[in-house]
């Protein structure tokens, strides 16, 4: 068993000092009755690496990859080229197989690397202050919704109907828990969002507004307005980004007023992982700062005034609140949040912003080329990298034909929403740098003969 | 890198923080190199990454983001060193032993990193039509199934994304089956040697917190449980083994007492390790346990995540769990999403996360479990727990250990600051053992031990690694007992002494803002600015 070091003779010299004479001794607080003797039957015995990579290697092969063809699919995941260097680097295992950096003198790597996370996703975001990432976009989600009940010791949620479904359901399964009420719905199919009706809906009850953006049928918008309206009204608006490279190319929601700005970070080095891992951003104005979950790192100097890194405020974490903590958060994502760094220290604000616009560029193209086809037409009148097809008939059979013809043609509404029937003919479809004009012509010739 | 870092570790600093002979121009120390912010060294007009088109001018208008955004980029070659040198300020399981108590650093298998970039498994959509990621619904399939055998569990629920949040998945179950048999019963009960987590835990989904008390051999009082119970209480938090290293002996009568009173019983599964294949929990019955994916099953820490936090669940807590999973019908793999769990789990308490689950966690804990096998697992937990007593027996006579009585320990043993010279704390010696080239244990946990010290060695160890461990920190203890004032100052080796963090959290600087230049240098936007 290659990974387990010890011999037989050194157990058995450890047993020795130990005073025990066998193995089982060790166990001898374990009630009689529970105590296995041989391995669980039934289960496989151990085996090589060859075997096993033999046998992970069949199943991965079972699925389609997304770079195996045509691929339009976002809807909160994107598809990214992400640099070789950055998979080579969070490969270091210095970074892979440390723990958190609760000893500093010997985790500065981790340390100033989270600071430079924090300080990039402030940036990114137009916000004052970041932490040190979260679960991921849903997750960071929720606890924005929990932490402006903090802030303004209100309880009434108002979920603008462009926040992705899966946000909403997290929200709406804490919520039950919890008591905070919680205003949503579904989205209807318009080219504006509802954020007047949000703005309007604002009373002395609501805590925060949640606005998505870009939200997911790929709408955007100028949030001025509403974030005004929650200022006048005492309530704080919460963007939700789960495309950061638009960034590059929007103007970033804390410019715009938002108060707390959460996201998904996965398009900047994590890839698609199927889900996950992923990585949360949190970010908000300084005054909240107090009031903000999971991990911070701040700035300090050591005992000869050399400057350092710390996990710092963690006052307000479990660890030591225990059941007063701002939340039972524990981990971060720190491997994913090192990618994310690493990525964007390659693009830079230079890259950045040249990656967007080509996003963009590509998403029009498409755009075009699709609205093109008898009976299908684009609902978006912006939009950054993804965008609403409206079809002639149900998407989720569409989306399963494509398939058969080796394109992966977008996200359905149906598979987003099964309970809308109005909805049930959308199509999100993301458009991102790693999709070439062959596979946009691809993709448009094989939706019309699927149509057709 | 060229660039100075211009606001710290200049030599005239080191001169004034104390005389050094050793004072170097660039701060460095030979291979201990240091390094600066990317804020300092890179430009937001450079980017390491080229692109083969021009993209066309966007129309966005009033939304365009106009103002610069200030975010530095760097070449590829200086990414890759900035990164490199920060690196190696790191520890690390591949360096050496990280006897983190509670926390499971073992070896982390190189195989899990390759299948985990299998491009089936790392360039899959969550959302892909469910018939193009059959080997995916696979792989979540398998993992379950291993589990939930190992644990001797019903279920599992597979998607919190870490074990905080599989500890809230648990409580969300126990809620919702209260709320199935319409009891509103609000009370969790918690000792006082659980992870922080768990009353955080029981208080986030809205339950009130108490204590249960322990005896003085650090278990359980099973009688001053008992007295507690009624129908009021919702359910136990238990770690089991426990923080103090032992395991719960009556855990089956708690769990049968718990129950007879009409509550559930929360396993903390941090400590899984020092069991898997010999004690399944199932067995003592546990209700919910979760599984931190990072520990028992080897996915790397990562620097303090991403976890993957599993939850297995009795007959009685299944029903409730969250949505989505996957069933295998025939040859097939279905996911249970929100559109047919009406018809195939009415009774879920929702969603916890968007997607599947942490998938990338289960590819690495499934090919850690299949290179094990049964009878491997076994072998970890007894290896765990061999070389945790092997620690604990070596290390007694210096160290007061406040359990060693009490018999053997699980996979972590538990000494106190007991016996230390006036002034001298568990703190000198968790820094002082990083100038002996180890991470600290865990320090100051479980608090019921003063001046808890928690080490857990893990099975991954050989004993040439444990003996040198063991002098080394009977050493250190030595001299903690005996008042080395240089032990007081410890790290003296590191990349940094120890961190001032009461100014840090004082007045706390969370991102870089540009320094107030001196006159005639270019800012970081005048230098690149768009």
């Amino acid at each position: 068993m290659r990974y387990l070091p010890l011999t037989t003779d050194d157990r058995s010299a450890m047993l020795a000092t130990i005073g025990a004479a066998s193995i089982d001794d060790l166990f001898a607080d374990v009630p009689v009755d529970a105590r296995l003797d041989g391995p669980i039957a039934d289960l496989p015995l151990h085996a090589s690496e060859l075997a096993v990579e033999r046998h992970m290697a069949a199943l991965s092969r079972q699925n389609r990859a997304a770079g195996d063809g045509p691929f339009f699919l976002g809807a909160g995941a994107y598809r990214h080229h992400v640099p070789a260097s950055v998979d080579h680097l969070i490969q270091r295992g210095e970074f892979l197989t440390a723990y958190t950096p609760y000893q500093p003198e010997i985790a500065q790597g981790t340390l100033q690397m989270l600071f430079e996370f924090q300080s990039q996703v402030a940036r990114l975001l137009g916000t004052d202050v970041a932490n040190a990432s979260m679960y991921d976009g849903s997750t960071a989600c929720w606890e924005a919704i929990v932490m402006a009940r903090r802030i303004t010791k209100r309880g009434k949620a108002l979920l603008s109907t462009g926040l992705h479904p899966h946000y909403r359901s997290v929200a709406r399964t804490m919520a039950k828990y919890t008591g905070d009420v919680l205003v949503d719905g579904d989205p209807s199919l318009d080219a504006g969002t509802d954020w007047g009706a949000l703005a309007a809906a604002i009373d002395k009850e609501t805590s925060c507004v949640v606005v998505q953006y870009p939200d997911i049928l790929g709408r955007i918008d100028d949030m001025t307005a509403l974030a005004a309206a929650c200022q006048a009204a005492g309530a704080l608006l919460i963007a939700v980004v789960t495309e950061p490279v638009a960034l590059g190319l929007i103007k970033a929601p804390g410019e715009m007023g938002a108060d707390i700005v959460v996201g998904e970070g996965q398009s900047l080095g994590v890839g698609l992982q199927f889900g996950g891992p992923y990585v949360g951003l949190f970010a908000c104005k300084t005054k909240y700062v107090r009031q903000m979950p999971g991990r911070l790192c701040g700035e300090t100097v050591d005992a000869n005034g050399k400057r350092g890194f710390v996990l710092t405020l963690s006052t307000r974490e479990q660890h030591i609140r225990r059941e007063k903590a701002t939340s039972n958060i524990c981990t971060n994502s720190g491997l994913c949040a090192l990618a994310f760094s690493i990525h964007m220290t390659l693009l830079g604000e230079a890259g950045l912003r040249q990656l967007a616009a080509i996003n963009h560029g590509r998403a029009k193209m498409a755009a075009t080329e699709l609205a093109k086809i008898p009976g299908v037409s684009v609902l978006n009148n912006s939009y950054f990298n993804e965008f609403t097809l409206l079809l002639p008939t149900e998407a989720r059979p569409v989306i399963h034909k494509l398939a058969e013809r080796d394109i992966l043609g977008g996200v359905s509404l149906g598979r987003l929403y099964p309970a809308n029937a109005n909805l049930a003919n959308g199509l999100v479809v993301a458009v991102t740098e790693t999709v070439t004009e062959a596979d946009i012509s691809a993709f448009a010739a094989a939706l019309k003969e699927v149509l057709a | 890198m060229t660039a100075l870092n211009r606001a710290g570790w200049r030599p005239e600093m080191t001169a004034a923080g104390g005389a050094d002979d050793n004072t170097t121009f660039t701060g460095n120390r030979a291979l201990m190199l240091e390094e600066a912010l990317i804020f300092e060294i890179g430009s937001t007009a450079t980017t390491g990454v080229d692109f083969d088109e021009t993209a066309p001018t966007a129309d966005l208008g009033a939304l365009a983001r106009t103002a610069p955004i200030g975010l530095p980029g760097l070449s590829e070659a200086e990414t890759v060193r900035h990164y490199t040198r920060l690196s190696r300020q790191n520890y690390a399981i591949d360096l050496g032993l990280f006897p983190l108590g509670s926390c499971t650093m073992k070896h982390n298998p190189r195989l899990n990193e390759k299948v985990a970039r299998m491009p089936g498994f790392a360039d899959a959509h969550p959302l892909q039509p469910q018939e193009t990621v059959q080997g995916a619904y696979a792989v979540i399939h398998e993992l379950a199934e291993w589990l939930i055998t190992l644990t001797g569990m019903h279920s599992v629920a597979m998607s919190p994304k870490a074990g905080a949040h599989g500890e809230l998945c648990g409580i969300l179950c126990i809620k919702a089956a209260l709320e199935a048999r319409g009891e509103d019963r609000r009370v969790i009960l918690v000792p006082e040697s659980a992870h922080g987590t768990n009353p955080a835990t029981a208080a986030f989904a809205g339950f009130t917190v108490e204590d249960i008390p322990a005896t003085e051999a650090g278990r359980v009082n099973l009688e001053a449980l008992k007295a507690r119970l009624g129908p009021d209480v919702a359910g136990v938090m238990i770690t089991n083994p426990n923080t103090c290293g032992l395991f719960e002996r009556d855990m089956k009568a708690i769990s049968d007492a718990v129950h007879a009173a009409g509550g559930y019983v929360y396993c903390d599964g941090a400590n899984f390790n020092a069991i898997v294949g010999r004690v399944r929990p199932g067995d003592l019955g546990v209700d919910a346990m979760h599984i931190n994916l990072h520990k028992t099953f080897s996915t790397p820490h990562g620097g303090g995540g991403p976890g993957s936090g599993p939850v297995v669940l009795s007959e009685a807590l299944a029903p409730f769990a969250p949505l989505p999973f996957v069933t295998k019908q025939g040859d097939a793999f279905r996911l249970i999403e929100e559109e047919n769990a009406g018809e195939d789990h009415p009774q879920t308490f929702g969603r916890m996360t968007a997607f599947h689950g942490q998938m990338g966690m289960f590819t690495r804990a499934l090919t850690y479990i299949l290179s094990h096998g049964a009878d491997g697992l076994k072998r970890v937990a007894e290896d765990a727990v061999l070389n945790a007593n092997y620690v604990l027996r070596s290390l007694e006579g210096v160290l007061d250990a406040p359990f060693a009585a009490s018999g053997p320990c699980m996979h972590e043993a538990l000494f106190s600051d007991k016996g230390l010279a006036e002034g001298f704390s568990t703190l000198d010696i968790a820094k002082g053992l990083i100038d002996e080239g180890y991470h600290p244990m865990t320090v100051y946990f479980p608090l019921v031990v003063h001046g808890a010290m928690l080490v857990e060695p893990t099975e991954t160890e050989s004993k040439a690694a444990l003996d040198q461990f063991i002098g080394a920190l009977r050493s250190i203890a030595m001299r903690a007992r005996n008042g080395d004032p240089a032990l007081k100052t410890a790290p003296h080796f590191a990349p940094r002494a120890r961190l001032d963090e009461t100014a840090a959290a004082r007045k706390p600087v969370l991102a870089w803002n540009e320094p107030a230049a001196a006159p005639g240098t270019p800012s970081l936007s005048e230098i690149g600015g768009s």
